[in-house]
């Protein structure tokens, strides 16, 4: 792959509302925090998408990979009984 | 002059400053330097394609004759246009087009600033609501500038290129027209607005480590609507549409 000569990438994540999730939206190029504070509003929120941005060099992401996927995520398939679903709910209580 | 008059014909230059603005950014479409800044400038170009159409529609309310903002931006010739000379030039190369609109953002943010204490409650309305906007332009291309100024010796070097390139044209933002003097107490004095540019702008170029050209000389006219040799080719791509086909819509 040709060497990437643009700027610094940065994962840009996007907050709706106050109290809601931050959800991650995609990446941007920028030269330092201020920049890319400034390029993510400019792609990721024309159209009224948020309040809060923040942005994380994509470099300070520590990722698992393909090869991690059988040790990390397999063992927890046939654990059912780690989801509650055998207690009884609370009727009043209907957001959990 | 009666106040409606000079109403319409400051509202039609708030229009025309934004207008050609608008035309210049929407220049880089396609053509920007990374897509992140392809966006941004695309961005501001509506912006102020935006604040052209509510000037024009408010100027048009003060002297209602059938003409639409399409007929005002698209039909009249190159003499009836009165927008300051910095708005027409050229965007030239990056730092060129950064220092253009950190220029010209500066001035219409202390500008709308101003105009959004109005007693004309249509223009403080209209001042309000683009405010927001320019200082979104000023404070990116501020930062360009600064990261321009600190970045290597040939950024550093285009950027005050830029500065001399165009300084000869931002005295010409402040002139004072008939206009200006008919709606005074209504609209800010352009030399108050000019002072408190020259101290933003200052404080701009120390943080940037750029200078201004020691040069006093400066080029004026635009709002009495005598341009630069620019105006006429951006109104070529304007206005084309409409001149070739009149009426056009889609």
């Amino acid at each position: 792959m040709e060497q990437d000569n643009q700027l610094p990438l940065w994962e840009v994540f996007i907050q709706k509302n106050n109290g809601l999730p931050f959800k991650h939206e995609g990446s941007i190029h920028a030269s330092d925090a201020a920049m890319a504070l400034q390029n993510a509003r400019d792609i990721y929120t024309r159209r009224g998408e948020g309040r809060t941005i923040w942005v994380v060099p994509s470099s300070a992401i520590a990722a698992t990979t393909v090869e991690d996927e059988a040790e990390f995520f397999d063992p927890s398939d046939d654990k059912i009984y780690r989801h509650p679903t055998f207690y009884v709910m609370p009727e009043g209580a209907k957001q959990i | 002059m009666e106040t409606q008059q000079a109403l319409y014909q400051y509202a039609v230059r708030l229009g025309d400053n934004s207008l050609i603005m608008a035309q210049r950014l929407a220049e880089w479409c396609s053509n920007g330097p990374i897509l992140e800044e392809d966006l941004a400038l695309t961005n501001a170009a509506l912006d102020y394609l935006g604040e052209a159409e509510n000037y024009y529609n408010y100027a048009l309310s003060l002297e209602p004759d059938g003409r639409t903002a399409d007929d005002l931006a698209y039909l009249r010739n190159e003499r009836q246009y009165y927008n300051c000379l910095l708005a027409e030039q050229p965007n030239g190369d990056y730092a060129q087009t950064m220092v253009k609109l950190a220029l010209f953002s500066a001035y219409l943010k202390l500008l709308y600033d101003a105009l959004s204490q109005s007693t004309d409650t249509n223009l403080s309305a209209l001042a309000s609501k683009s405010l927001k906007e320019v200082k979104y332009h000023f404070r990116h291309s501020s930062e360009w500038m600064i990261r321009f100024g600190h970045g290597t010796e040939e950024s550093k070097s285009r950027a005050q290129q830029a500065i001399y390139e165009l300084w000869r044209f931002t005295s010409d933002m402040f002139e004072t027209t008939a206009a200006d003097a008919t709606l005074k107490g209504i609209v800010p004095d352009p030399a108050s607005i000019q002072s408190e540019w020259n101290s933003v702008i200052n404080d701009l170029l120390s943080r940037c480590g750029l200078k201004k050209p020691e040069d006093p000389y400066q080029v004026k006219g635009g709002y009495q609507a005598k341009h630069t040799e620019h105006l006429g080719h951006i109104l070529c791509e304007l206005q084309f549409l409409q001149r070739a086909y009149p009426g056009a819509k889609w």
